[in-house]
């Protein structure tokens, strides 16, 4: 039972005043997305054969590695900033939805670092 | 976890049938939500037929002949029956509106007749709404300024900036939008929805209200304002067809704004 009034409650621990940037993220790295999707589809229907000599060989191109790694950046972040919406909005507060953002956040990172550094490996030819 | 599923005793059960409607040829089934607090029962969905020629047009109209003509126990709000009010909103037909401008012909087949969505219920078609209002109270629904009034007239607006409140000032806080979009029946402890974010943007573009910037501050956070995930819901269902989706994008744009 809470005999707090109902202001009080409306009010709660009042403004985090943040919120923008993130929702401005979103929206960037949605922009962003739009050109970078289109433009890896596309080079994925015209590199023809897609035998380890040929995929090298493309992404050994600057303005491919350069494109695929912005692709993957923008992918990952975008990613990261919707499931954490989606977490926010369905998991109450308590150790489950912390645990929970930490770890998509730990997922993206991990996992968007380690194919940047893929391609830069091929890129480099190393 | 949000629940999407009713509790055990919410679980609503088939309730009693009344007909009034004998040799009627003019005849209209309303099937409505009851749930009386002090029974300890479940809430059941009470059928009423009744002559459509005896009442008048619109839902509240049938509730009304209802009430006073076949179940007395029937309890709803109702005041203005003119749409001014907001007190009869509830949810006719799956969708929020006010039954007192809601037309029964518009509906086709039984007319379900339930409160609004996801609020916790006082008696029959009467939710509670008291967290509503608190939530409009915390947006402090008044004029902010710190320029003194000038001494011999009112504070003035050009005509331009009377315009910017045109499809704000019109909201009567009834509730059906706050009540029908999903991201405020999961986390209205911390969301303001739609009619009160509607509300808060009504002050912002106040040109009169000198505390903007103090307004948008106490707007920009994950939940108050950022639950918005322009579902659309709101805009739908408003009876007065105002846009609350618009405001809130509004608002949105604001905050990025003050940040370039």
């Amino acid at each position: 039972m809470s005999l707090q009034t109902p202001l009080a409650k409306a009010r709660g621990l009042g403004s985090a005043k943040q919120g923008t940037h993130h929702w401005w993220q979103q929206r960037l790295t949605a922009i962003a997305l739009t050109p970078l999707s289109l433009w890896f589809i596309y080079s994925q229907l015209i590199i023809g054969s897609v035998d380890h000599a040929s995929v090298t060989r493309w992404m050994s191109d600057t303005m491919n590695a350069v494109l695929l790694i912005l692709f993957i950046v923008s992918l990952f972040h975008h990613a990261q900033l919707g499931i954490q919406v989606v977490i926010e909005d369905y998991i109450d507060s308590g150790w489950q939805k912390m645990s929970s953002i930490i770890l998509i956040k730990f997922i993206a990172l991990f996992a968007g670092l380690a194919s940047v550094i893929a391609i830069l490996k091929v890129f480099l030819g190393l | 976890m949000a629940q999407f599923r009713l509790p055990k005793n919410s679980k609503i059960k088939p309730g009693k049938t009344y007909s009034s409607a004998d040799g009627a040829n003019n005849k209209k089934t309303f099937r409505v939500y009851r749930w009386d607090p002090d029974s300890g029962e479940n809430p059941r969905i009470d059928s009423y037929e009744i002559d459509l020629d005896k009442c008048g047009p619109m839902v509240l109209d049938a509730l009304i002949y209802i009430k006073n003509e076949i179940d007395p126990t029937l309890a709803f709000r109702r005041s203005c029956r003119e749409g001014i009010c907001g007190s009869c909103a509830m949810n006719v037909a799956g969708t929020n509106t006010l039954a007192c401008i809601n037309d029964i012909a518009d509906v086709k087949g039984d007319v379900k007749v339930y409160p609004l969505p996801h609020l916790e219920v006082s008696k029959d078609l009467i939710p509670d709404l008291e967290h509503f209002y608190a939530q409009y109270a915390s947006i402090k629904p008044w004029i902010q300024t710190h320029t003194p009034p000038p001494p011999d007239s009112e504070r003035l607006q050009s005509k331009q900036e009377r315009n910017a409140l045109d499809g704000l000032y019109e909201c009567i806080l009834c509730a059906c939008c706050s009540t029908a979009c999903p991201s405020y029946w999961w986390n209205s402890d911390r969301y303001l929805g739609p009619a009160i974010l509607l509300q808060a943007y009504r002050w912002i573009v106040d040109s009169r209200d000198e505390n903007t910037g103090e307004r948008l501050d106490d707007l920009e956070d994950p939940f108050k304002l950022y639950r918005c995930h322009t579902i659309m819901n709101c805009t739908n269902t408003c009876p007065k067809n105002l846009n609350p989706a618009k405001s809130i994008a509004e608002i949105k744009k604001l905050l990025v704004a003050r940040t370039m």
